[in-house]
């Protein structure tokens, strides 16, 4: 996902002079080709996050385009009073993308987990957050965002995603993906990293002879409730699938808009529970142990359905 | 120093009449809305009128002007004598005081972005000024375009780690169109800022940071003109002014007092203010 990011970026940045990217130090070699065509127009900041949302408001108001990279946890976490204030309070045309959502960066530990980031940023008025859900999908919301107005917050995995899309899908911010529309029995709504895993999961449940359509909430903010109270009216289950807290977080977006609907049916938010992971592994091995493989899930589903 | 030769005598004169003015605005203001920081306000009359009265580049009739000087109130708390001071420029309404921190107003205690009315950044939050400006006078330079920024920072808000993260920065950058003021009345919100968490060496500081500094009085207009002329005080560095003032600044028995950072003067207490600033 970053690879496609800095490649639609460069693109970018031969038609829109007012482009700049800022990085808090990272992005070994990723960033080499963006540096070596626009030198001027990447600023390596430091381990500086804070300052780099101060100078990324700073340029916004003298009419450039920002993008600030780093690890959600550096970028979102520890400058929330700045991004709200000096971002989204002047409604600035900046980007934050950030890498590492959930566990992508498994191993590096704690610090480095990015599992309450939706929830914090979701709060924030004029913030527009868009977690893509493959490669391709990382390439259009980076499209998409040259021509959006306001902030963004771009949440992204790390690398060698799995593809779920052949092509570049139709992609309009605010509006979310039908993958494939195979019954009415269950609804999975899934989001960014966890976009692959939800496709296999709801690909057992068809082999299980389940009714199972699979859409893509690439944006998480602002939610498209009119597919979600369209869900309401369709499905008898509605599944969210997320690599974040449970508290805050998409599902909780998701259920806000059902409870407005009086929905009826099931309805079950898939994520990670209100507690700091002590496990040591990698993405997969801790996606294991909070239940978010699709074997695990398929599983987890029939069972919620069963019992409702 | 030649350039002070150009500072005329009647330019401090007319200048300490305006600044006379402001101050008197700002105890109106702030008497009148009933709200706190007085002593924040009065400490930074003379570097606010000497900016915009002799060297920022700014007018309210194109407000939006690419190429004007920007200038932030990093320290929002002491907006009443920014008010007053865009008010006597024309940014605002001579009527301020009807409109100034009251319900369905049009000017909170902390100053809100709007370049209609002259502010170019929203304040309040300390600390955030810097680095907004380094990333605006950054933008100048990439534009190759002359224009200067002013950060007005009070002595307490530099404790904040993120502010010297934005002094690396504008060195590192060797933006010398950023220009930092401080407001050193030396009291901040509970107590004598040496008694707090003591800035000196500052001036070292700074240098050390690799800006170029200047230490004047802060009420001073002969030292203040002479600091604005000889910006950038060093080739290719950001500039600090570092201006001692008193907090109070004007009325003596406010002048230098804790009190006073908080204290909305009673009706007693006006009267008495406003012969001393007769």
């Amino acid at each position: 996902m970053r690879i496609a990011f800095v490649k639609k970026l460069e693109e970018l940045c031969h038609s829109d002079k007012d482009i700049f990217l800022l990085s808090a130090d990272l992005g070994f070699k990723l960033f080499d080709g963006y540096r070596a065509k626009f030198p001027d127009r990447f600023l390596n900041m430091g381990i500086a996050e804070t300052n780099m949302i101060g100078v990324a408001t700073g340029l916004a108001l003298s009419g450039k385009k920002v993008y600030c990279y780093s690890m959600i946890p550096f970028l979102i976490m520890r400058c929330f009073e700045h991004i709200k204030i000096d971002i989204c309070y002047h409604n600035l045309d900046i980007r934050l993308v950030g890498v590492g959502c959930g566990f992508a960066y498994g191993l590096e530990g704690i610090t480095h987990h990015a599992t309450e980031d939706i929830a914090i940023m979701r709060s924030l008025p004029n913030m527009t957050i868009v977690a893509p859900g493959d490669q391709y999908e990382a390439s259009a919301s980076i499209v998409a965002s040259a021509y959006h107005k306001g902030p963004m917050f771009i949440r992204l995995g790390k690398a060698g995603e799995s593809q779920v899309h052949s092509s570049l899908p139709e992609f309009k911010i605010g509006k979310g993906i039908t993958i494939f529309d195979k019954g009415n029995d269950i609804c999975i709504l899934a989001t960014g990293s966890m976009l692959h895993k939800a496709k296999t999961t709801a690909e057992l449940l068809l082999k299980k002879k389940f009714g199972v359509t699979l859409i893509s909430l690439h944006t998480i903010k602002p939610l498209d409730k009119m597919l979600i109270k369209n869900c309401a009216r369709k499905y008898k289950s509605i599944f969210s699938i997320e690599e974040h807290s449970l508290i805050g977080g998409f599902g909780t977006a998701i259920a806000e808009v059902l409870f407005e609907v009086h929905y009826d049916g099931l309805f079950k938010k898939i994520g990670l529970p209100d507690l700091f992971n002590h496990y040591i592994g990698n993405t997969e091995y801790l996606h294991r142990k909070y239940g978010l493989l699709p074997e695990d899930m398929t599983n987890n589903i029939i069972k919620l359905i069963k019992k409702a | 120093m030649k350039k002070e030769k150009k500072i005329k005598h009647l330019d401090i004169e007319g200048i300490k009449e305006i600044a006379k003015k402001v101050r008197r605005e700002t105890l109106d203001l702030i008497y009148k809305a009933k709200t706190p920081h007085i002593g924040s306000s009065f400490s930074i009359i003379e570097i606010l009128v000497a900016l915009y009265f002799k060297y920022l580049r700014v007018s309210p009739d194109n407000s939006r002007n690419k190429d004007r000087d920007r200038f932030i109130l990093s320290k929002g708390h002491g907006c009443p004598a920014l008010y007053a001071v865009l008010a006597r420029k024309g940014f605002l309404n001579s009527d301020i005081i009807e409109g100034f921190a009251c319900n369905d107003g049009t000017l909170e205690e902390h100053p809100t972005f709007d370049l209609t009315k002259g502010i170019e950044f929203s304040t309040g939050s300390l600390g955030h000024g810097l680095s907004i400006g380094a990333g605006m006078a950054k933008a100048a330079k990439h534009d190759n375009n002359p224009y200067r920024i002013f950060v007005l920072l009070s002595d307490g808000e530099t404790e904040a780690g993120f502010v010297w993260e934005a002094t690396m920065f504008a060195a590192h950058h060797k933006l010398d169109n950023l220009i930092a003021i401080i407001d050193y009345n030396k009291i901040q919100a509970l107590g004598r800022v040496k008694e707090i968490i003591d800035l000196e060496p500052f001036g070292e500081k700074w240098r050390s940071f690799g800006w170029g500094v200047r230490e004047i009085d802060g009420h001073d207009f002969a030292q203040l003109f002479s600091a604005f002329e000889e910006i950038p005080f060093e080739q290719n560095k950001p500039s600090t002014i570092i201006a001692h003032t008193v907090k109070g600044k004007g009325v003596s028995f406010m002048e230098d007092k804790l009190l006073w950072h908080y204290r909305c003067p009673d009706e007693e207490e006006y009267l008495k203010a406003i012969k001393e600033l007769e």
